[in-house]
């Protein structure tokens, strides 16, 4: 009888595993916390995108709150996400832009295109800011806190950008 | 003269190949071990952003942004678990596709590993228990009620 | 009229289809329950009929694709007026409701197969298996018909023209790669049927296991086909000369081919010595659960694989709950229902029933291995563990010495008697063999490659370790005929099916150790005049030329290949390729295949100095990795057409040949 109730257990078994895959069926695969959350804002020093003489690093954003978004204007998510990106600049939420692996000129033509609710634009051509932030792939938002600590990434657009991997071969 | 045409159209499919372009990059390197190692840390490492693809292998630009960060890095002398860590810092544990041994992946690691002990347990178990067997007949009086018994499990 | 009505013709036959089943599902088993033979004789005609219908459906859906129909939404996404006959043709099971409808066309093939031939099976025991496949087949029917249906019309804005197949699937592995690999999923569902059906009926004897195991070596030959071809596809195709990637999608094939191998062996034991009965069937249920955990997992997008279906999850749902469904099901059956009484049979330590005792085990722990490492990170991301990835390092790490551990039995096997091997005589037959294969294992990479190479040296004397025993027997078994190859013609198919499997196993395996150890990749920057020297190769780029394709624009690197100084020369085009209609750049990769090496030249970047980056890959012992794919699924084969699997019924009206024949498997 014992040896009944030992087979006994695996659909018993069975089923906690399947439990497991129905919890797994909830959840997004490619759906990533940042690495960098609630770490120190990467060290950098680049110029702005308006202007090439002007140089910052991180102490801009060491005080307050800022919301860092990741934008390129190869990236067509970044131009369906700008009018809410707007609509946060007008409750005096400060932002500051990282313009990833772009040009200058079409950087400039996207935001008067799309509008500029940023502070000041990180110009990051060669994506050297993106990388050390974890970023691989536009856009991205962050949000960094006063002090020292960081980041909670805002995936809504998540799937607009998933929807750019045309260059993933297979 | 219809098959013959058919055959000949998949004799023709079967030399040809496409792939999307891919990163090929001209790397040079001080020495073969060097080279070896930019193989093995690309080959172990997922490309974020694709779906299932190790960086060596993927064409999104941040594979190739990754693959010259791995090369610089071991232009610059970094060791093996230097240029790894420098990538999880950014990335996260997602991007290796070789997962560190934490508590975490205790389990994963130490499942296989603990079967092959059970496997060797039990082919020596079964295998003392079947030599017995082997070694002792049954009599005619047990073998009919091993009978019984075998009978009446089947009827149930 | 009739031709506009074909999409709905399409779709009525699958609900007859679904009809059909369902009754097959009821009445055969009541019937068997019952003792009612008119309520048995349901199963076969319901089997015919199901099978009929689904089939007509797939008529339907292939002839929407043939006939441009794009109002039908399935081929509106996958098809194009332009796309040639034969990718139309596959394009049907070149997505997720077209692939599940061949998945289910073929269930009911394979149903109706089983039914035909159990012609003097007892009648309650095809009634149960009839029923068993019944339901599997209403589960995959109500599938399609719920949440996958592939005549959904886009009407009235029907599109012009179709969004085109993806490029990367018209190829010729799209036509040949999933039917063989869906033959074999879907042929472990008969051998599931069986299993469940013995034990429903309380018949778990010898006459069970003998209809089982043809079922089970044609579904792992088939599964063995498709792995392999799948293997190939992406070697040439996806993977820049990879050829196996431990993707989920891959791991799920692999996952009940082990199991499935695990099988033939232990239902080998089942047949010839009436032990590991309950074990067979526990691992008949097994391999068809994990087909369709391979089903779930790829379909359901709980897991990021290369190859990913467009994904819902409303179909996850579903087939979750069917996996749920059929393995507690069957687990509960199992249970309740196996045998509690197992009469022992004794074997010593050296015999062929321990040898295959520990083959199952190794099969189990790499089942094991390969399904934790496939599901790690979904358990450890629903659990709030955070995300990991687990790769290739992962699996070869533990793959490769299982691997290496099977090898030094799979050796002995073959050799070994039933019951009981005295060590002496083993000894006896197999030292020179064992010499032989270390001594010329450990040679092999200082010959070859000129420094000693652990990993080379082990696949080899595996390999040989292999193929020298079954050598030596080949040589004992035809001691006694008047000449050897008269002795071999005697041997029984079965054997030679044995015989092929194994050394199948150990061409793959040369093929695995030689190209993932001596395979020699070179990134070189190349202009016409160029010359760059790979494994005694002189490729030298001697051209570089546009041209305008069909549909693409392409810049071709004529390059000429040279062996050595003087040796043979030929022409490779590797080419980059601009596809007009969706501006995609594709790489043409120029592949030049051998027995003992393939040639592999991409073309990658242009360097803007008239240079280009070229990929330049030397591989050698590649197709062997196939080659012996196909030597294993051929040696499955004619394990099936043995005569003492076809001539059952000849064998029950002439106990003469019973006796012959039972004594020839003695010697096998």
């Amino acid at each position: 009888m014992t040896r009944r109730l030992l087979l006994l257990l695996l659909p018993v078994g069975f089923i906690g595993i399947a439990l497991f895959l129905y919890q797994g069926l909830g959840i997004n695969p490619s759906d990533r916390d940042s690495a960098l959350m609630a770490r120190e804002f990467p060290a950098f020093e680049a110029s702005t995108l308006r202007d090439a003489n002007r140089r910052v690093d991180q102490s801009l954003l060491t005080g307050e709150v800022t919301l860092v978004n990741i934008w390129g204007e190869w990236c067509p998510a970044c131009k369906q996400e700008m009018p809410q990106l707007l609509a946060l600049a007008d409750h005096n939420i400060r932002m500051v832009g990282v313009n990833y692996r772009d040009t200058r000129e079409k950087g400039l033509e996207f935001l008067s295109e799309f509008g500029d609710p940023f502070e000041v634009n990180i110009f990051d051509p060669d994506g050297s800011l993106g990388f050390d932030l974890g970023v691989y792939g536009a856009p991205e938002t962050f949000w960094s806190m006063p002090t020292v600590l960081f980041a909670i990434t805002i995936k809504a657009t998540y799937r607009l950008k998933m929807s750019a991997n045309a260059s993933c071969r297979r | 003269m219809a098959l013959i045409r058919t055959l000949s159209v998949l004799l023709m499919l079967l030399f040809t190949a496409s792939a999307i372009a891919g990163g090929i990059e001209v790397r040079e390197f001080d020495d073969p071990v060097t080279e070896k190692r930019y193989r093995d840390l690309t080959a172990s490492m997922r490309c974020p952003l694709c779906e299932n693809q190790a960086i060596d292998d993927s064409d999104a630009p941040i594979s190739g942004d990754m693959r010259e960060r791995v090369y610089l890095l071991l232009q610059d002398g970094q060791s093996d678990i230097e240029i790894i860590d420098h990538m999880v810092q950014r990335f996260g544990d997602y991007i290796l596709y070789n997962p560190r041994l934490e508590n975490r992946t205790y389990l994963l690691w130490g499942l296989p590993i603990g079967l092959i002990f059970v496997g060797m347990l039990v082919v020596v178990l079964m295998v003392r228990a079947r030599r017995n067997a082997s070694a002792k007949a049954l009599s005619a009086e047990e073998r009919a009620r091993l009978d019984a018994l075998i009978n009446r499990e089947r009827s149930s | 009229m009739f031709i506009k009505m074909i999409p709905e013709i399409g779709h009525f036959a699958l609900v007859i289809a679904l009809l059909m089943a369902i009754v097959q599902a009821i009445m055969p088993l009541a019937g068997a329950a019952t003792r009612r033979p008119l309520w048995m004789a349901y199963g076969r005609p319901m089997a015919a009929g199901q099978f009929f219908f689904v089939a007509i459906a797939y008529i339907c859906l292939t002839t929407s694709y043939m006939l441009d129909d794009f109002s039908v939404a399935n081929v509106a996404n996958n098809s194009n007026s332009l796309l040639p006959w034969y990718y139309k043709f596959s394009a049907v099971w070149g997505n997720h409701e077209g692939s599940v409808l061949l998945w289910s066309l073929m269930l009911a093939g394979w149903g109706y197969a089983a039914s035909v031939f159990s012609g003097d099976l007892p009648r309650d025991m095809v009634a149960r298996v009839q029923g068993i496949m019944g339901m599997v087949c209403v589960g995959f029917l109500l599938f399609i018909l719920m949440t996958s249906n592939p005549f959904e019309r886009l009407l009235p804005n029907m599109p012009q023209d179709g969004a085109d197949l993806n490029p990367l699937l018209q190829d010729f592995g799209l036509i040949v790669h999933p039917p063989m690999l869906y033959m074999g999923y879907v042929g472990f569902s008969v051998v599931f049927a069986f299993a469940i059906a013995a034990l429903l009926g309380g018949r778990l004897d010898a006459a069970w296991t003998r209809w089982a195991r043809p079922w089970t070596n044609l579904a792992w030959a088939f599964l063995t086909v498709g792995i392999a071809l799948g293997s190939w596809w992406a070697y040439y195709e996806l993977g820049w000369g990879g050829w196996w990637f431990w993707d989920p999608v891959e791991n799920a094939s692999l996952l009940p081919w082990l199991t499935g191998t695990a099988l033939m062996h232990s239902l080998a034991v089942t047949e010839k010595r009436g032990s590991f009965k309950s074990w067979s069937v526990l691992l008949a249920i097994s391999t068809f659960s994990l087909s369709l955990l391979g089903t779930f997992l790829v379909r359901s997008g709980v897991l990021t694989s290369v190859h990913a279906f467009a994904n819902d999850p409303s179909r996850g749902f579903f087939i979750l709950m069917l996996l749920t469904i059929t393995v507690t099901l069957s687990l509960l059956v199992f249970a309740l229902r196996a045998p509690r009484v197992s009469h022992k049979v004794g074997f010593n330590w050296l015999s062929r029933d321990s040898l295959l005792l520990i083959n199952n085990i190794l099969l189990v722990i790499m089942t094991v291995t390969v399904l934790l490492g496939t599901v790690y990170p979904l358990i450890l991301d629903s659990m709030g563990l955070g995300k990991i990835s687990v790769g290739p390092p992962y699996f070869n790490a533990l793959f490769v010495p299982l691997t290496v551990i099977m090898c030094v039995f799979m050796g002995l096997g073959p050799v070994a008697r039933w019951k009981s091997m005295p060590a002496g005589e083993l000894v006896r037959k197999l030292w020179l063999a064992g010499a032989a294969s270390l001594v010329l294992g450990a040679a092999m990479p200082l010959l070859y490659g000129g420094e000693w190479n652990l990993w080379v040296s082990l696949g080899i004397i595996s390999a040989l370790w292999i193929v020298l025993p079954i050598v030596r027997d080949l040589f004992d078994k035809t001691r006694h005929a008047s000449s050897f190859l008269a002795g071999l013609r005697k041997l029984s198919l079965a054997y030679w099916g044995i015989v092929l499997g194994h050394v199948g196993i150990a061409v793959t395996i040369v093929g695995v150790a030689i190209v993932s150890n001596y395979n020699i990749e070179r990134n070189v920057r190349m202009s016409p005049g160029t010359t760059v020297e790979v494994a005694g190769y002189q490729f030298t780029m001697t051209e570089l030329t546009n041209r305008r394709g069909p549909n693409f624009l392409a810049d071709t690197s004529i390059i000429h290949v040279q062996r050595g100084e003087t040796g043979r020369s030929f022409i490779m085009r590797p080419e980059k390729r601009l596809y007009l209609a969706t501006g995609m750049p594709m790489t043409q990769v120029a592949l030049r295949p051998g027995l003992f090496r393939d040639l592999y030249v991409a073309m990658g970047e242009d360097l803007e100095d008239g240079s280009y980056a070229m990929r330049v890959q030397y591989k050698p012992f590649v197709r062997w990795l196939w080659l012996g794919g196909l030597l294993m699924s051929f040696g499955g084969i004619l394990a099936v057409v043995d005569k003492r699997y076809r001539r059952v019924t000849a064998r029950k009206s002439a106990p003469a040949d019973a006796a012959q024949a039972s004594s020839k498997e003695a010697t096998v």
